[in-house]
């Protein structure tokens, strides 16, 4: 909402300047986005003139040379090229010196030889009009020399507010001036409906038009006025001044007037030639389905069955609340006018106007449900100004279908001082507070502070102020908060704050992660259906957004790794050669959230399950070096055994046995890939990335883990840990090599070892591998530090032999044999 | 004898003295101490000797012994003191050569670093930390919000809906009749949330007063620009009891914004509106940088355009219509008031550390990321 200055103070003078009031106002709930300056950058140099002479110029057929008073004590030579420049005219003259609207200084110039001191304005080169073919001709009575500013606003400060949608009061300029007195105490001025106009026309409206509203619900009110002998010509350069300054185009004076009273009222309006209209006749009611119509813009629209029309006898005549249509448009030859203002359900005009994608300045004032009370004010303002501006006679008699249900009726409100302070944790004076409500038009009841003050909402806050609460914050919020709310911390109330366990352990494993040398990444939510190209990663069936920006996000992502292969890509495109990421998120799966599992398996709080399953995952992708190799050492591509490195140190981390188990997906190489468990559970894959997807990222090696994050922090013994008494008998460690086939997995040699030295075998470990010479072809040698331990002594040669000699025939038992 | 004797040590003595490393050292040892040598033959043979020279040859043997013993020691550490400082200066390197790279630490993002941040200072203000889905029903996400049916905000320009039949089977609450989205929306659909407030409602279901949360999350808004990016991050702030007051909000909000941007900080807060919370407030922190002058270094300051303000978060009183969804948790309106509070993680984050541009957030540039700790 652009609202000029000097038009603001013609209704409420804050005496402030423009700074400080928009600074006041943003204080206190109107947030002033910025001031503007409409027109010249400053009002210095405009003076009014008097055209004494205007001879043609010599040299020029197209230009005049005019001798112009501008109050100086010589006269002044302007050439100029308007045609319509005239002796005895009062015009606008901008002198050298004076900074024009688009930022140029005008200087003295010649033209065709004659020099011309100054300049003859048009409405376009003041930027209050569009009449640029001549100059603009000032129908004021002002000496020659007055400051243009004071007859014209030349150079106007425009506020631009951000008015929230509670407050469509706040859509009107008067109804800012009401704020402004509300929260300075400026004298407010006079309601500018407060006289109607004289109604010196023939006859009543009622033999002119006549108005029947079929959907009551839709149209709470519908007014009208018939104005007669309306001479349809320009508006008065005052009232194209305020219009631009606020944003709106001049064009004819009826439709000014309606531009003017809705910025002046928050009132939009509406008018007809009522010529056009046959018989006078207006219909209000819904559309049929596919109804077509043009509006105003000269676009064809298509309505649905719940937009609502206004119509002549023939059809539409124009889409309720949001555009009119061409049929009865105002034009140069309207000599009457019917001038309509109505109450819209705003629901429904916000609906019919999302429908269309077609929004208005009515349209966004109707959208936020106007009072039916406002119609009749902006009747009043608008015929005075049919009357005063366009020579009109007003009808008498106003047509007025007030269909307004009791929920629009007056209603009082309690205030209760005490209440309010103790929810504000503030003292206001109720004294104070009954003053701030009157000066926002709120009737109080009574005078003498009592427990409660009883006022009557005023029609332009019907919709917002509904409750006490509501009065607190206008209390609150015009007394001061910034000045006046002390700063305290509430009471706990035996509230105890902490992080839960799941939230300290995912800590720990993103820890974990970024000090083994990866860096975090977090990649969006939501994923192309084709993973950009990235094609082989498991296929389940995304949730799909329905409304996306863009194809690449118009799905949820079922994968973290798809998200990190993307950035990889990113990187190694910009000349990365290690990129160590993880991320640390959500899935989003299409099935019902787990019944428990806390927050980390997507069961949250709240009576009603969310609508998918969201499990939080971790995943990493290595691809070049992982360590940092230097001068004394070669680097190498991180692998299978890092990734599966990195999985370990979690594991260690969060005290969690975690296993691997050959199995192939396929987006990895099919050799080198595993599902990672933990105890008994499968919690998600690790592998390398298959050479094929390498290659669509131009990456020459990659591995990969991702991991379902609840199961793997469920079973974490961190945290949970007892004293184990390891020190009063030292174990014995004994390191053995086992000969078997090279397909004989490592985990499986060493699970027999585990199984078969029982409760005496404290851990066995690999601690080396070898192929080669000494052993023979298709076998390998693992080497394993076995520690043997007895929690209630230590234990003799004899134990250990004892237990060793079982678990060489348990390894015989699976082919393999101890060798040396 | 004794003269011998004598001379032995002086024999001894220069013997050990002219040694010049330690090789020597140990062959004038063998020489005068060793088995084969003369004193110790002497020592050897002194019962041999007549009774009364017995007493001063075993007296002077036994002294001389020991004082070329203590030469030879000394001798000893000497040359083994200084070999090794020669074999030390042998082994010199170059210091100046790169050190060899241990697994050097990566790098939270910036954003999780932020987040955790909040977390901490609200945690020691006595708050939990809570989780909440970041697809939603409407029904929490406005309608128990007190977003009236045809909100804008509900409109499908501004808020991510899910198609229903992406949902999977049968999914809770949503159009079990399989209806395609309406518009305008209605209060049955599925979204992307487009704020952490959904968890007042959900947390105020799970817990009754008093309760103080915080809840980080993703949030998303049909909104592509410069200044937004379709998903961003928020902590929702809950603190509800009997008589929590719109003064606690403002010094909780002081004491987070000094505690994230340093304590000489101030807050101003500014009334606004939010359909949630009655009154509703904007908080603004004093700019850091310019220490909320508007000025530095003689110019504009850039980062608060010259306000001096930096808008930090939205917040307000719960209003007793959303108080009125929980109603049956003990959250009579009449009875309980208490504050929340929302606010965007990037935008702290970009303040904190001059992150120039929103989007980068999501780029994963490691040249960026690695510019965290
Ligand atoms: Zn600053």
């Amino acid at each position: 909402m652009k609202v000029p200055v000097s038009w603001l103070a013609a209704h409420c003078d804050s005496g402030l300047d423009p700074e400080r009031l928009a600074e006041r106002l943003s204080m206190t709930g109107t947030e002033v986005e910025r001031i503007g300056i409409a027109g010249a950058p400053s009002p210095d140099g405009f003076v009014v003139g008097h055209v004494v002479a205007a001879e043609q110029h010599p040299d020029a057929d197209r230009l005049r040379v005019c001798t112009v008073d501008a109050g100086e004590e010589e006269t002044r030579t302007i050439v100029c090229g308007a045609p319509n420049v005239a002796a005895g005219q009062t015009v606008a003259v901008a002198l050298p010196g004076a900074r024009l609207g688009d930022g140029t200084k005008l200087r003295k110039a010649k033209l065709r030889g004659i020099e011309s001191a100054g300049m003859i304005l048009s409405e376009t080169e003041m930027e209050i009009g569009e009449e640029s073919d001549g100059i603009a001709v000032l129908d004021v009575d002002a000496a020659p020399g007055t400051p243009l500013s004071e007859v014209l606003a030349i150079s106007e400060t425009v506020l631009d507010l951000e008015i929230t949608p509670n407050r469509p009061d706040c859509l009107g300029v008067y109804g800012v001036a009401r704020e402004v007195h509300a929260i300075t105490g400026a004298e407010l001025g006079p309601e500018p409906w407060a006289e109607d106009a004289e109604a010196t026309g023939e006859g009543d409206v009622s033999g002119l038009a006549s108005v029947s509203v079929e959907v009551p619900d839709l149209c709470p009110r519908f007014t009208g006025r018939a104005f007669t002998d309306v001479t349809i010509g320009p508006s008065p350069l005052w009232l194209k001044a305020r219009l631009s300054a606020a944003g709106q185009r001049p064009i004819n004076n009826v439709v000014d007037i309606t531009n003017y009273v809705m910025l002046l009222t928050g009132q939009p309006l509406h008018a007809f030639d009522l010529d056009k209209v046959p018989g006078g006749e207006i219909i209000v009611r819904t559309a049929a389905e596919g109804e077509r119509m043009t509006t105003l813009d000269d676009a064809e629209r298509v309505l649905d069955a719940e937009s609502v029309l206004v119509c002549d006898r023939n059809g539409p005549t124009g889409i309720a609340g949001i555009m009119g249509g061409q049929v009865s448009e105002v034009s140069d030859e309207t000599t009457s006018v019917l001038l309509e203002v109505a109450t819209w359900n705003g629901t429904n005009i916000l609906r019919t106007s999302n429908l269309l994608a077609l929004r208005s300045e009515a349209s966004t004032r109707f959208e936020k449900q106007l009072h039916p009370d406002l119609a009749m004010r902006a009747q009043i303002v608008a015929s005075k100004l049919m009357v005063e501006l366009c020579g009109a006679r007003l009808v008498p008699g106003t047509i007025d279908v007030d269909n307004r249900p009791a929920s629009m009726h007056p209603f009082d409100l309690g205030y209760h001082p005490a209440r309010s302070d103790a929810l504000l944790g503030m003292d206001i004076d109720p004294d104070r507070a009954g003053e701030y409500l009157t000066r926002l038009g709120f009737h109080v009841h009574g005078s003498a502070p009592q427990e409660a003050i009883a006022v009557t909402v005023p029609p332009d806050r019907h919709f917002d102020v509904i409750r006490e609460i509501d009065l607190v914050e206008e209390v609150a919020r015009v007394h001061g908060l910034d000045e006046h709310l002390p700063a305290t911390l509430p009471g706990r109330g035996g509230a105890i704050g902490g992080l839960a366990r799941h939230q300290v352990l995912l800590r720990r494993v993103e820890d974990l992660i970024r000090d083994a040398g990866l860096d975090e990444a977090i990649t969006w939510s939501f994923v192309d259906p084709a993973r950009g190209g990235l094609a082989g990663l498991d296929a389940i069936e995304p949730v799909v957004v329905h409304n996306p920006l863009s194809e690449e996000q118009s799905v949820m992502r079922t994968d973290l790794i798809g998200g990190l292969l993307a950035a990889a890509a990113h990187n190694v495109a910009r000349g990365a050669e290690r990129v160590a990421i993880f991320e640390s998120g959500r899935v989003y799966l299409p099935e019902k959230p787990p019944p428990e599992g806390g927050p980390l398996g997507g069961r949250f709080a709240g009576i009603r399950p969310s609508p998918i399953a969201e499990p939080h995952r971790v995943a990493a992708l290595l691809i070049g070096e992982l360590t940092g190799a230097g001068w004394r050492r070669a680097g190498r591509p991180a692998d299978f055994y890092d990734a599966k490195g990195l999985i370990e140190l979690i594991g260690a981390g969060l005290g969690v046995p975690v296993a691997f188990e050959p199995e192939p997906r396929p987006f990895l190489h099919p050799g080198r890939a595993a599902t990672v468990l933990a105890g008994e559970r499968p919690i998600g894959w690790i592998g390398e990335i298959h050479p094929e997807i390498l290659g669509r990222i131009d990456a020459r090696s990659g591995a990969a883990f991702e991991l379902d994050a609840e199961p793997l922090i469920a079973a974490a013994t961190a945290g949970d840990e007892r004293y184990e008494d390891v020190t009063t008998h030292p174990a014995v460690a004994e390191d053995i090599a086992v000969v078997a086939d090279s397909g004989l997995g490592a985990e499986r040699i060493r699970a027999t070892i585990v199984a078969a030295g029982g409760v005496l075998l404290g851990s066995a470990k690999v601690f080396d591998v070898y192929e080669g010479e000494q052993v023979p072809d298709g076998k390998r040698s693992l080497a394993l530090r076995l520690e043997f331990r007895a929690p209630d002594r230590t234990l003799t040669d004899t134990e250990v032999a004892e237990v060793r000699a079982g678990i060489v025939s348990a390894l015989e038992g699976i082919g393999a044999e101890l060798r040396g | 004898m004794l003269e011998r004797i004598e001379q032995i040590r002086e024999e001894g003595r220069a013997a050990i003295s002219r040694a010049s490393d330690a090789a020597a050292v140990e062959e004038a040892r063998v020489g005068f101490l060793g088995r084969k040598a003369e004193l110790t033959t002497i020592l050897r043979g002194i019962g041999e000797l007549p009774p009364e020279q017995r007493g001063p040859v075993g007296k002077t043997g036994n002294e001389v012994r020991r004082e070329l013993e203590g030469l030879i020691d000394e001798a000893k550490a000497r040359h083994e003191r200084a070999e090794l400082d020669d074999r030390l200066a042998a082994e010199a390197i170059d210091v100046t050569l790169p050190g060899t790279p241990p697994v050097l630490p990566g790098h939270l993002h910036p954003l999780t670093r932020t987040r955790r941040e909040i977390e901490d200072i609200f945690v020691g203000l006595g708050y939990r930390v809570m989780e909440g889905p970041e697809v939603e029903h409407d029904y929490y996400n406005f309608t128990a919000l007190n977003y009236p049916p045809g909100h804008p905000a509900r409109m499908l320009q501004d808020t991510f809906y899910v198609d229903a039949g992406s949902l999977g089977p049968d999914p809770a609450l949503v159009g079990s009749d399989g209806e395609p989205l309406t518009v305008p929306p209605g209060p049955r659909d599925v979204l992307l949330r487009t704020h952490t407030s959904p968890m007042q409602i959900r947390g105020m279901e799970e817990q009754e007063p008093p309760i103080f949360i915080i809840v980080p999350g993703r949030v998303y808004r049909r909104d592509s620009d410069a200044t937004h990016t379709p998903m961003f991050d928020q902590v929702e702030g809950l603190a509800v009891g009997e008589d929590i007051t719109l003064a606690d909000l403002h010094g909780t909000l002081l004491t987070f914004a000094r505690a994230v941007f340093g304590p000489d900080r101030d807050v101003r807060i500014r009334p606004h509106f939010f359909p949630f919370t009655e009154p509703s407030v904007e908080v603004d922190v004093s700019c850091f940088r310019c220490g909320g002058t508007g000025r530095f270094e003689n110019d504009r300051c850039s980062l608060c355009k010259g306000t001096g303000w930096l808008e930090i978060l939205g917040a307000g009183m719960v209003d007793p219509n959303v108080f009125g969804f929980v109603g049956e948790h003990g959250y009579d309106p009449d009875r309980v008031q208490g504050f929340a509070f929302g606010m965007g993680i990037e935008r702290i984050a970009m303040l904190k550390h001059g992150v120039p541009d929103l989007r980068m957030f999501f780029d994963n540039d490691v040249r960026m990321l690695e510019q965290f700790r």
